[in-house]
C-alpha cells in the first residue's frame, strides 16, 4: 500500500523533450505531476504545492539547479523534501556540488523506468521515516512538557499535605532539593502534643510519581498520628503497614525515624535502610546510628519490629541524618562520593561548624558544578533545653471529657483472616479516640499485641513458649508458627473492649477469647519468673502485661484474658517529665 | 571513430511505450527543440558567446541521449566541451557535423511516426 502511494512530484527541466518524457513517465507510475521550466518557477510554486519529491535539472536558464535546490531546502524547514538531480554529467566535481546545495541523490539520463520506480520508492519511504520521527519527536517533546506541568501540580498538592512541618524550627537544619518528592526523598518534622518532636527521614525506591506517590501516604501518617500524640514506634508500624499495602513488591522506603525529647533529653532513633545516622556529642567522638531494620514497606506486621534505640543526650548534642544521595553524589570523574571521604570531611572540620554546613560545602567541593543533579537530603537536629524549645505544638487540643467516654465494642477475627490481618492498629486506633489515652499509646498496644499474640500463637496454633528457650529456636518457633498459620480455618480470635469513664479518670477493659484449647498461664508465669535468662526471649509478656494492666485475668481454661487498665488525666508541665 | 549508434532502437521502443499516444508530441517537441538548437548554436559562434555555446550544447546533449539518439548526445558533449574551454575554432565544422547527424535522426524518428 505504501509502496504504491501516488506522490506529489515537482519537476523543473528547461528541455520541453526531456520533461515531457519525465512527467509522462511519472504520471504512469500513478503519480501526481507539477512541471516547470526552470529552478526559479519551481521555487514559486513549491510553497503552494508542497511537493513530497523534487526533481531538478542541474543547468537551466534563470535560475539553475543547485540554487533552486538551496532555496527549497531552506523552505522545507525540518521537513525532510528529497531532491533528485537530473543529469547527464559525469564530472565528479560537478556531482559532488549538487550534494553540497543539498540535492539527495542523481537521475541519470537516459531515464530508466525501473531505477526511477526504484528512487522514488527508497525515498518516498525515508521521507515517511523522517516524518514519523519528527511526529514522535514532537509528541515525546508535548508529553514531556505535560509531565512537567503534571510535576508543578503534583508538587503544590504534595507540598499542601507534605508541608514542612516545623522543619523551620531553631533546632533543625536541613537541605533538600527542590524537586526532591520526584526523587523519592522524604523529610518530614512534626511536634508533639505532648513536647518534642517527631524528624523522618526517607529514601524510597524508584524515581518520578510512583515514588511521589508513596510519599503521600506517609506524609499524611506521620504528621496526623503525630499530632494525635502517637509515639515514633506507632508512627513506623502504620506507616510499614499501609506501605506494605500499597506498595507493588520491590518498591519500599529507607527510611528513619527519630523522637526527640528535650524534657528527657532523650533521642530514640529508628533507622532501616538508610546510611548511619551521626551523633555529635561535646568531648566525645561521634556516634554511629546504623540500620538495624530492613526498609518500611518491606515487613509483615507481625514481623516488623518498630522498636527504637535510646539514647539519652545532654543540650548541644546534634544529630545528622542523611539519605543515600548523599553518599553516591558522583564527581566528573564518577567516583562516589562516599563513607570515606564523608568521614574524613567530618574529622577535618572545625568544631564550631555546624555538621550539615560542613558536610554540604565538602560536597559541593567533590561534585563541582553538578548542582543540577542535587539528590542530597540531609537534616540535623540539635538536642536544646526543653524551656528553650518553642513548642509550636498546641496543647492537647481536646479536654480530657471531650472524645468518646462510655463505649463498648466487639471485634472477633475469623478463620483465614487471623493469618493475614492484625487487627491491633484498627483496636488500638479506636481506643487513641479516647483524647486521655492518647499519651499512654504505647502501653494499650503492648496490652493489645501481647493478649492478640498470646491467643494467636498459644491458643489458635498451640504453640509452645518451650520452642523459643533458645535464640535458634526462635527461628524454629516462627517457621512452626507460619506453617500453622495455614490452617486456622475453623478458629477466631475475639475482642471485647470496654470504657467507661468520670472526671479525669477511666478505665479501659481489654477481653481476648480465643477458640484454642487454652494454655496453662500459672505455669507459664512460673517459668517467667524463675528463669530470667529464659523470660529474656519468651514470655515476658504476661509479667508486662501485669506490670501495665491493674489486673490480669484468664478464665474458661486459658482462653480468656481480661486486662483492666485505669487512668488518670495528667495536665502537662512542662520542665518535668511524663511518658 | 565513434562507434556510438545513431538511434538507440530499445531506448525507443520503451519510450514508445511510456509515451503512447503522447509519442508524437513527444518526437515532435524534440524535433522542433533541437532544430532550435542548431541555430542557437550558430548564434553563438556568431557573437563568439562560449558560454552560450556550451550551454546549448549542454541541453541538446541531455535530450538527445533521453530521446534515443546516443551519437548526436556524443557530437553535442565535444561541442559542450569546446565551449567550456573557450575553444570556438572548430566549432563550426562541429556544428555541421551535429547538423548532419541531426538529419540523419530526424529522418529515421519520422519513420518510427508512421
Amino acid at each position: 500500500m505504501m509502496e504504491n502511494q501516488a506522490l506529489r512530484i515537482l519537476i523543473a527541466d528547461d528541455s520541453d523533450s526531456d520533461r515531457l518524457i519525465l512527467q509522462t513517465l511519472m504520471k504512469r507510475l500513478g503519480h501526481r505531476v507539477r512541471s516547470t521550466a526552470n529552478g526559479s518557477e519551481a521555487v514559486a510554486v513549491f510553497a503552494d504545492y508542497q511537493p513530497d519529491i523534487v526533481l531538478l535539472d542541474v543547468m537551466m536558464p534563470v535560475m539553475d539547479g543547485i540554487t533552486a535546490a538551496r532555496k527549497i531546502k531552506a523552505m522545507a524547514g525540518e521537513e525532510l523534501v528529497p531532491v533528485i538531480f537530473l543529469t547527464s554529467l559525469t564530472d565528479a566535481d560537478a556531482l559532488a556540488r549538487c550534494l553540497d546545495a543539498g540535492g539527495d541523490d542523481f537521475l541519470t539520463k537516459p531515464y530508466n523506468k525501473v531505477i526511477i520506480q526504484a528512487k522514488l520508492r527508497a525515498f518516498n519511504r525515508m521521507r515517511q521515516m523522517h516524518q514519523t520521527l519528527s511526529q514522535q519527536r514532537d509528541l515525546i517533546r508535548e508529553s514531556n512538557r505535560q509531565l512537567l506541568d503534571e510535576q508543578q501540580l503534583a508538587k503544590r498538592v504534595f507540598d499542601n499535605i507534605a508541608h514542612t512541618g516545623c522543619l523551620d524550627a531553631d533546632n533543625i537544619r536541613h537541605h533538600v532539593s527542590p524537586m526532591s518528592i520526584f526523587n523519592g526523598d522524604i523529610l518530614f518534622a512534626c511536634p508533639r502534643p505532648a513536647g518534642g518532636m517527631h524528624v523522618m527521614i526517607g529514601d524510597f525506591t524508584g524515581h518520578g510519581l510512583p515514588a511521589a506517590v508513596g510519599a503521600l501516604p506517609i506524609a499524611e501518617i506521620f504528621y496526623g498520628m503525630t499530632s494525635m500524640g502517637f509515639s515514633g514506634s506507632d508512627v513506623l508500624r502504620e506507616i510499614n503497614d499501609k506501605l506494605g499495602r500499597i506498595l507493588p513488591t520491590g518498591m519500599f522506603c529507607c527510611a528513619a525515624m527519630v523522637q526527640a525529647d528535650f524534657h528527657l533529653n532523650q533521642l530514640r532513633i529508628w533507622n532501616g535502610g538508610l546510611p548511619d545516622a551521626l551523633l555529635f556529642r561535646e568531648g566525645r567522638q561521634r556516634e554511629r546510628v546504623p540500620s538495624r531494620h530492613l526498609p518500611l514497606g518491606v515487613l509483615g506486621a507481625s514481623r516488623f519490629d518498630p522498636a527504637m534505640e535510646v539514647f539519652y543526650t545532654n543540650a548541644g548534642d546534634t544529630l545528622l541524618l542523611m539519605t543515600d544521595g548523599v553518599l553516591e553524589a558522583e564527581n566528573t570523574q564518577a567516583e562516589r562520593y562516599g563513607e570515606a571521604r564523608l568521614s574524613a570531611a567530618l574529622d577535618q572540620a572545625n568544631d564550631n561548624a555546624a555538621p550539615i554546613d560542613t558536610l554540604l560545602s565538602a560536597i559541593e567541593r567533590f561534585t563541582g558544578q553538578q548542582s543540577s543533579q542535587d539528590d542530597l537530603t540531609m537534616v540535623s537536629l540539635d538536642m536544646v533545653v526543653a524551656s528553650d524549645f518553642q513548642e509550636a505544638a498546641e496543647p492537647m487540643p481536646q479536654s480530657a471529657l471531650r472524645g468518646p467516654a462510655e463505649w463498648h465494642c466487639v471485634y472477633e477475627l475469623r478463620d483465614e483472616t487471623l493469618a493475614k490481618f492484625s487487627p491491633l492498629p484498627l483496636l488500638l486506633h479506636i481506643c487513641m479516640e479516647v483524647p486521655g489515652l492518647r499519651r499512654r499509646s504505647a502501653d494499650i498496644y503492648t496490652l493489645l499485641s501481647e493478649l492478640y499474640n498470646n491467643a494467636l500463637e498459644h491458643g489458635v496454633l498451640n504453640l509452645s513458649s518451650d520452642l523459643k528457650s533458645s535464640p535458634d529456636g526462635f527461628s524454629d518457633y516462627y517457621a512452626e508458627r507460619e506453617r500453622r498459620l495455614e490452617f486456622v480455618n475453623g478458629h477466631f480470635i475475639r475482642f471485647t473492649l470496654n470504657h467507661s469513664m468520670a472526671d479525669d479518670r477511666g478505665q479501659l477493659t481489654i477481653a481476648c477469647e480465643d477458640s484454642g484449647r487454652g494454655f496453662d498461664h500459672s505455669a507459664q508465669l512460673a517459668l517467667d519468673e524463675g528463669s530470667p535468662s529464659v523470660s529474656h526471649y519468651c514470655g515476658r509478656g504476661l509479667v508486662l502485661m501485669q506490670s501495665l494492666g491493674h489486673s490480669l485475668r484468664y478464665s474458661e481454661c486459658g482462653t480468656k484474658a481480661e486486662i483492666v487498665y485505669d487512668w488518670e488525666y495528667v495536665t502537662k508541665q512542662p520542665g518535668t517529665g511524663h511518658d | 571513430m565513434t562507434d556510438k549508434p545513431h538511434l538507440d532502437e530499445e531506448a525507443l521502443t520503451e519510450l514508445q511505450d511510456v509515451m503512447e499516444d503522447e509519442f508524437d508530441i513527444l518526437i515532435e517537441t524534440y524535433l522542433k527543440d533541437s532544430s532550435d538548437r542548431i541555430s542557437y548554436l550558430h548564434d553563438a559562434i556568431g557573437s563568439s558567446d562560449s558560454d552560450a555555446f556550451a550551454k546549448t550544447a549542454h541541453s541538446f546533449k541531455g535530450s538527445s541521449i533521453n530521446i534515443g539518439a546516443p551519437k548526436l548526445g556524443e557530437l553535442c558533449l565535444k561541442a559542450e566541451e569546446a565551449g567550456k574551454d573557450d575553444r570556438l575554432d572548430d566549432a563550426l565544422e562541429m556544428v555541421r557535423a551535429i547538423e548532419s547527424e541531426f538529419q540523419r535522426v530526424e529522418q529515421t524518428l519520422k519513420r518510427f511516426l508512421e
